[in-house]
């Protein structure tokens, strides 16, 4: 058994004939946040997506290496991606629920999975908008379209459906950056309170935002994995010049 | 400064000029349409009763009625929907959301777009060929309806693929990032979501298909039926060709019998079309 609930080995990762991840070894502790800061086209969000394999779904993509959650590689043969998916939950950076209902939302991963016990799928609904401190703001309406609320409960809504299935993994890219000041930090404090429960694994353009919630943070740049340490250290104390550039805003 | 004052003189006189030439082009149109809707109605309203609604053709101008015409077109029509529909669809979803982006596709791509263009007697010689002659299906409803549906394939192919290709790709992501398979993706957000969508193409399509009278002729819909279809394999005759029958006539009172006949026509155009817009409106909230 691994130490790491999901890490990479080696893995590089090529869109045709451009290399997109160069050799990258990194592993997420269980229940601990890890968050991946970097410029732009860094590879952030594709390392991201090695985890729930949705790389898959581009054309010409060609993965090397092992990624493993509780130490299976979840790119061996006979891994069904649906099962991975399952168990890894994803929230996006633009908030994208589906037209339906609030609660068909938050339904909809039981409903894929073929439950149909009417009362298990209420207390579900009500379990994981609780979760994403949506409950409240929600409970009167949960018939009303999910279209017809702000930006910041959409994307409550987005981490309440993901939440839904009990993944043992959440990935969020750049949860936040769509969203105002305040739905920010609701959805910083809510990583907080997720972080008991789940292993979180976040992309962030945001330093202070991956500053204040991340126990680990990762520097990606140009594909490679330049620096990975405690939070506290790599801000306050980078060891690779890159690093430090990229946090003190030299470039990036 | 003179020079930019008298720039935008020409160009709003430009403007002027193209918005008269639009409202010109527009008046045109309907004027044509309310001609021939006006000269219709007026030779053929008369004869507009029950003797004509529920009467067989007859020798007898007097004595003919659409019958036989009219619920031969609408058999055609719902059956060659029935056939067309879930077939153009499942073709779409099979290009758009399953098969490979490669060379193969994009060569059936560029055959179904040229198919829409083929003029129909193409696909009523196609029609004679494969339906009555090789599958033996002879002059009958089916066949009539399965020329039809070729006919309109590659319309609803090509409009449900552009409605698909317009869901937003967060909800594909979305979805399938919950672990839905693809099947459940389409059947629980990319049918629903481009639903409206896929409907007017159908309706466009399907307007067509009732008009159409020169596959059906030449598979060989017959023009004098006096009796109503009982099963699939049975005889038939369509609304067009009922009255081109009778236009070509000498006699007068056989014009009237026409010009009522082209109401019946519109109207049941008109009544697929307002089902269809219907069913967009109450899926489209």
């Amino acid at each position: 058994m691994s130490y790491f609930k999901i890490e990479t080995r080696n893995v590089s990762l090529y869109y045709g004939n451009t290399q997109a991840l160069k050799n990258i070894t990194l592993g997420v502790p269980e229940n601990k946040v890890v968050a991946i800061i970097g410029p732009s086209g860094c590879g952030k969000s594709t390392y991201l997506r090695l985890f729930n394999r949705m790389n898959d779904m581009i054309d010409g993509v060609r993965v090397e290496g092992e990624v493993l959650l509780n130490g299976k590689n979840i790119y061996a043969d006979g891994v069904r991606v649906e099962d991975v998916r399952k168990r890894v939950g994803m929230v996006f950076q633009k908030p994208n629920p589906f037209p339906k209902s609030i609660f068909e939302n938050v339904a909809y991963g039981l409903r894929i999975n073929g439950v149909t016990n009417k009362r298990y799928i209420e207390e579900t609904v009500e379990r994981a908008l609780r979760q994403a401190a949506l409950w409240d703001e929600v409970k009167d309406n949960l018939k009303k379209s999910a279209l017809a609320l702000s930006g910041g409960q959409q994307q409550r809504l987005c981490i309440a459906r993901a939440l839904a299935v009990e993944p043992s993994v959440i990935l969020m890219d750049e949860p936040s950056s769509a969203l105002d000041p305040i739905s920010n930090a609701k959805i910083e404090e809510l990583i907080w309170e997720l972080k008991k429960k789940y292993t979180i694994l976040i992309v962030t353009h945001n330093m202070q935002q991956a500053a204040r919630v991340s126990d680990w943070t990762a520097f990606f740049y140009l594909g490679e994995l330049i620096e990975y340490a405690e939070t506290k250290d790599l801000f306050t104390n980078p060891r690779n010049e890159k690093t430090q550039n990229y946090i003190t805003g030299r470039f990036g | 400064m003179e020079h930019y004052r008298r720039h935008a003189l020409k160009q709003r006189l430009y403007d002027t000029l193209f918005q008269v030439v639009a409202l010109a082009g527009l008046l045109f149109a309907v004027m044509v349409l309310m001609w021939l809707l006006y000269t219709v109605f007026e030779d053929g309203i008369g004869r507009l009763n029950k003797q004509f609604l529920t009467s067989f053709p007859s020798r007898r101008a007097e004595e003919a009625g659409i019958l036989a015409g009219m619920v031969g077109s609408v058999l055609v029509v719902l059956l060659t929907i029935v056939i067309a529909v879930p077939l153009g669809i499942g073709a779409a979803i099979y290009l758009e959301e399953y098969g490979r982006k490669n060379w193969f596709s994009r060569f059936i791509e560029l055959n179904i777009a040229n198919l829409a263009g083929v003029p129909s007697i193409v696909y009523g010689l196609l029609g004679l060929g494969l339906f009555v002659r090789w599958m033996q299906l002879d002059r009958s409803l089916i066949a009539g309806a399965l020329t039809l549906s070729l006919l309109i394939m590659p319309v609803i192919i090509i409009s449900a693929r552009e409605a698909l290709r317009s869901v937003p790709p967060g909800i594909r992501e979305a979805s399938f990032a919950m672990g839905a398979t693809r099947w459940q993706t389409i059947w629980h957000h990319l049918l629903p979501i481009s639903f409206p969508s896929i409907l007017t193409g159908i309706i466009l399509a399907v307007s067509r298909a009732i008009g159409e009278t020169a596959p059906l002729i030449t598979i060989g819909a017959l023009t004098f039926v006096t009796f109503l279809p009982d099963d699939l394999r049975s005889p038939f005759t369509i609304l067009p060709i009922q009255i081109f029958n009778w236009i070509s006539r000498p006699q007068a009172a056989f014009h009237e019998n026409a010009a009522a006949g082209i109401i019946v026509l519109l109207c049941i155009t008109l009544l697929l079309n307002a089902t269809a817009i219907y069913l967009r409106n109450r899926f489209s909230r």
